[in-house]
């Protein structure tokens, strides 16, 4: 399925079942995901993309009656194992929502949130942390006169990147988004993309999209899911020009979905 | 001829439940006014600042103003929290086929129900007869009657047991309406479940957790029953000044000067103004409630 | 499209570098929390369970607390009970007797007529003749008696007028409350323009709003005077009296579940019959209100074990007198208001105070039990709007 090594994988799934209740929503998936690049999951509505994106940090598990089964490690360490602390491994992993999802309190606290959860209470070392990210998330110039005012007073886009920082501040390894953009106007998204390839240097990305324009510009590797199943992937300059499945081809053609 | 028929018969059904509708309103408006006219005279800054005097025929109602407040207070203090904790464990922590959530839930809705007389009884008989004489035997071995005799505490304690579930339902309301998108965020960020409880469920609840305690203290203040024989006294000019006093309090000294005093058509003004009083504060406390559960409201709307 | 050369750092490591490092977490013991012996990266060491005091602490401290509602019911039931339970295990012993003149200390007998006073005495003869045998003790014959007389020299514990009383009181006010109450409850929920609504609900909110002393205060002092002028009757504190102040009691209630079991009913059904050609009135009559049916029932069922269980309205508004009739234009004395009026000058743990308990734990099995049943006639929403909120 994949053509990367072993050694160049961040995250390696293997043979991963879940189950809503009685409905399977996933059904033996096995994935290899390389480090620092950015990989699209591509699919119709309701094929399993966010479930499968959830899986990765653990977040299904706030939800009733989910059954999963099956491996998935990160730099070779199984994250369902029984000793592996889920709050640990949601540190590690940043996670952008479909939805922004701001705190209603201010930027600033929003972007402290994390390191305070942790224990980091100077002042100073707080205000550090919430420069740096900010500017990470390249939304620092558009903030930085008022970081008192209300996180929900920013514009869309805004908020959206001020929640990528947020998720930067606990200096995580691998960040998943969930259709980050998909609530935004083409401006605020182009501005999104571009960050997303900014931060590709330095963090594995994971990211669903609806938009195949958007998957061929900012991926390097595409899956395509198919009713809880991953019918293909690979490069994804090799998915958008000689896809291997005819129902890829299909989907990223437009004919279905 | 059929259909003039049906014709009255709809004016007559509309307006019979019209005119039911607006009785209530004229009755409502009846009963306030007549408190308002026969109580607005006597109302004086002396009124309201001094105790009652020359056998509760004179004077003022300050102990009994000072006696509920205290009891407010106090239910406040003690019933509020396990109001918080509670909505917050059936809201947060219990699964949603837990046995001993529903359990909780039966419970509440139950202890919703029971009459305040019977809370009253409860009062006396667990707080001043058993944990009263409880703690008299280990204070003093028992040999005098400090604990065991009704007073502010057991009458506050009694009433945060008889308002918890007014606490309990509105501010689980409020942390419903707290986005699961807020949740996540919180959980996403490696926060810790009772982080996220701490830093984002319960801040965004606030408004509800306010509405809780002012409607359980607006509902504290106008119930009497349960103070009858638990704390409250007859007349004391004094302040109360320890837990373990009796005290005056407004609600009851309604009840007392309407139906004991010396001279019922003597006091009468008194009788209104005190009315007036209560009446004033619970209806100040009750729009505070209905303002802030509207704001809850609509943002569950949202 | 090309795979990037694996990074051998990314520049969140390298920014530590720095003198002074804005660092983020990790290696520098910042965020990951001061000497847990946290590391930064997924390895097996640093992604370890481990375990949070605090949170531990703060799960077991919630769950406790949330028992305290479990607690208190359980410990309701069996405190009430437990005072009440020596009534059926009454030792053989003589009741100290109790100065006579403290009978019936009840303000209500002030307007009770020379023939009652008169009736009365003879009673307490006749009583005093036919329980010779069982003074002063609460058998259970005893209690099932007609005669409420708990302070004289022979105690009476008959609670059967009390019972009678109770129910007396709740029945009028349910009969005067639940029309009014269910057809204001109609008019809003079928016909009232939108500015009727908006004085109405406010209007239901104030009445649900006023402490029922207040209600008693008025029948006292305004209502019973002026319906006695109006009617005529001879006593002028009575279970009528008493009734409709409860009444003002109970409405709130009986509306607001009524409204809301009205405004439940789907849309599709109203509209329906809007479609056919019946008018609104029709509509609201024979289509919502039979729809609404369970919730309205439940509504009564509510209001009923609210005024049965209310205790200030009747102990200011009814008189007070303990006798066995089913006359509703004499004084009446109600259980509640039975406790209410003695239990503060009883001597603890003597059967007159165990009686008073006994009839608490009647009003508690009994409202309980309407409770229960009103429950299920309605969903737990309206229950709740039931409960003040
Ligand atoms: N909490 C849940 N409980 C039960 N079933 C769920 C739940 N969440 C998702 N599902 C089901 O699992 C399947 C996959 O859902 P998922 O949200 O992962 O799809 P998706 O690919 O992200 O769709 P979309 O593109 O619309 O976001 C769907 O059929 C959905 O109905
Ligand atoms: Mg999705």
């Amino acid at each position: 399925m994949t053509t990367t090594k072993t050694e160049n994988t961040k995250i390696a799934i293997r043979d991963l079942n879940l189950h809503y209740g009685s409905k399977q929503a996933l059904s033996n998936i096995s994935m290899d995901i390389a480090p620092k690049n950015v990989t699209a999951l591509i699919g119709p509505s309701g094929c399993g993309k966010s479930t499968f994106l959830r899986t990765l940090n653990r977040m299904n598990e706030l939800i009733d009656n989910v059954r999963i089964d099956g491996s998935v490690r990160i730099d070779n360490v199984e994250i369902y194992d029984k000793q592996v602390d889920v709050v640990e491994l949601r540190k590690r992993i940043g996670m952008i929502f479909q939805k922004s999802n701001p705190f209603p309190k201010s930027i600033f606290d929003n972007v402290a949130y994390g390191p305070r959860i942790n224990g980091i209470h100077d002042r100073k070392r707080l205000e550090e942390i919430v420069e740096t990210t900010l500017k990470r998330a390249a939304i620092w110039d558009e903030v930085k006169n008022d970081l008192g005012k209300s996180a929900l007073a920013l514009s869309g886009g805004q908020q959206q990147r001020l929640c990528i920082a947020r998720a930067l501040a606990v200096d995580p390894e691998i960040l998943l988004m969930d259709e980050p953009a998909s609530a935004l106007d083409p401006i605020a998204t182009a501005k999104i993309e571009e960050l997303i390839y900014e931060l590709k240097q330095s963090y594995t990305i994971v990211i669903v999209t609806h938009n195949m324009q958007q998957a061929a510009r900012v991926s390097d590797f595409t899956a395509f899911f198919y009713m809880g199943e991953l019918i293909e992937m690979d490069s994804t300059k090799t998915m958008f020009t000689a896809p291997t499945k005819k129902q890829t081809e299909d989907y990223i053609t437009g004919r279905f979905g | 001829m059929k259909r003039l028929r049906r014709k009255v018969l709809g004016s007559a059904v509309v307006g019979l439940s019209g005119a039911a509708a607006f009785s209530i309103v004229a009755v409502v408006i009846v009963v306030m006014a007549t408190i308002v006219v026969g109580g607005k005279d006597t109302i004086s800054w002396e009124f309201l600042s001094t105790p009652p005097r020359e056998g509760m025929t004179a004077g003022g109602i300050l102990p009994a103003i000072v006696g509920m407040a205290l009891r407010v207070l106090i239910m406040s203090i003690a019933g509020v929290p396990v109001g918080v904790i509670t909505a917050v464990y059936l809201s947060e922590y219990a699964g949603a086929q837990s046995r001993l959530a529903r359990a909780i839930r039966f419970a509440v809705n139950t202890l919703a129900g029971v009459p305040a007389i019977v809370f009253g009884l409860f009062g006396l008989g667990f707080f001043v007869q058993f944990v009263g004489s409880g703690m008299d035997t280990l204070l003093s071995d028992g040999t005098d009657l400090h604990w065991a005799q009704p007073n502010l505490l057991w009458a506050s304690l009694t009433m945060a047991l008889l308002t918890l579930p007014v606490v309990i339902v509105s501010v689980e309301e409020a942390i419903k309406t707290v986005p699961q998108d807020l949740r996540a965020a919180s959980l996403a960020l490696g926060a810790t479940k009772w982080q996220t409880i701490w830093h984002v469920v319960l801040p965004n609840s606030l408004t509800g957790i306010l509405t809780g305690g002012i409607l359980a203290v607006s509902r504290g203040a106008g119930e009497v029953a349960p103070i009858l024989f638990t704390g409250a006294a007859y007349f004391l000019p004094r302040l109360p000044g320890s837990l373990s006093d009796q005290f005056m309090e407004l609600g009851y000294h309604v009840y007392i000067m309407a139906t004991q005093s010396t001279n019922v058509d003597a006091t009468i003004g008194i009788q209104y103004a005190t009315t007036l009083v209560l009446l004033t504060i619970t209806f100040m406390l009750n729009f505070s409630a209905i303002f802030l559960r509207s704001r809850v409201r609509s943002r569950q709307m949202r | 499209m090309n795979q990037t050369p694996p990074v051998s750092m990314n520049f969140m490591r390298e920014d530590r570098k720095d003198p002074a490092p804005p660092s983020l977490t990790g290696n520098t013991g910042g965020m990951s929390g001061a000497g847990n012996g946290n590391v930064t990266g997924f390895t097996t060491q640093g992604l370890r369970r481990r375990f949070r005091w605090d949170e531990f602490l703060a799960e077991k401290l919630i769950t406790v607390v949330a028992f305290i509602s479990l607690a208190a019911i359980v410990m309701i039931f069996v405190f009430v009970f437990r005072e009440a339970l020596p009534i059926f295990f009454q030792p053989e012993k003589e009741e100290t007797a109790v100065v006579e003149s403290a009978e019936e200390e009840t303000y209500g007998e002030e307007y009770l007529g020379e023939a009652h006073r008169a009736r009365s005495e003879e009673d307490r003869e006749a009583s005093r003749a036919e329980t010779a045998g069982s003074e002063g003790r609460a058998t259970l014959s005893n209690l099932a008696g007609t005669r409420w007389q708990p302070v004289s020299a022979v105690p009476q514990y008959g609670i059967l007028p009390l019972v009678v009383g109770s129910l007396k009181v709740t029945l009028l006010s349910i009969l005067i409350a639940s029309p009014v109450a269910i057809l204001a409850a109609l008019f809003t929920a079928s016909f009232a323009p939108r500015w009727a609504k908006e004085v109405l609900k406010p209007a239901i909110e104030i009445l649900a709003g006023f402490p029922s002393v207040v209600i008693g205060f008025f029948a006292l002092v305004v209502l019973a005077s002026l319906l006695q002028n109006l009617f005529g009757y001879e006593y002028r504190l009575n279970a009528f009296v008493g009734g409709l102040a409860m009444a003002l009691a109970v409405i709130p209630i009986i509306y607001t579940v009524a409204e809301d079991a009205l405004t439940a009913v789907p849309r599709y059904m109203s509209e329906a019959s809007l479609a056919l050609g019946a008018s609104k009135w029709q509509t609201a009559l024979f289509v919502t209100l039979p729809a609404a049916t369970p919730g309205v029932f439940a509504a009564v069922l509510l209001g009923f074990g609210r005024a049965f269980g209310e205790t200030m309205i009747v102990l200011m508004a009814t008189g007070n007198a303990a006798m066995l009739s089913l006359n509703f234009l004499e004084p009446v004395r109600t259980m509640s208001a039975t406790i209410g009026a003695e239990m503060a000058e009883v001597v603890f743990g003597d059967t007159h105070y165990t009686v008073l308990f006994l009839l608490g734990a009647i009003l508690f099995l009994f409202t309980f039990l309407l409770n229960a049943a009103a429950e299920v006639f309605i969903r737990q929403r309206l229950l709740k709007r039931f409960r003040g909120l």
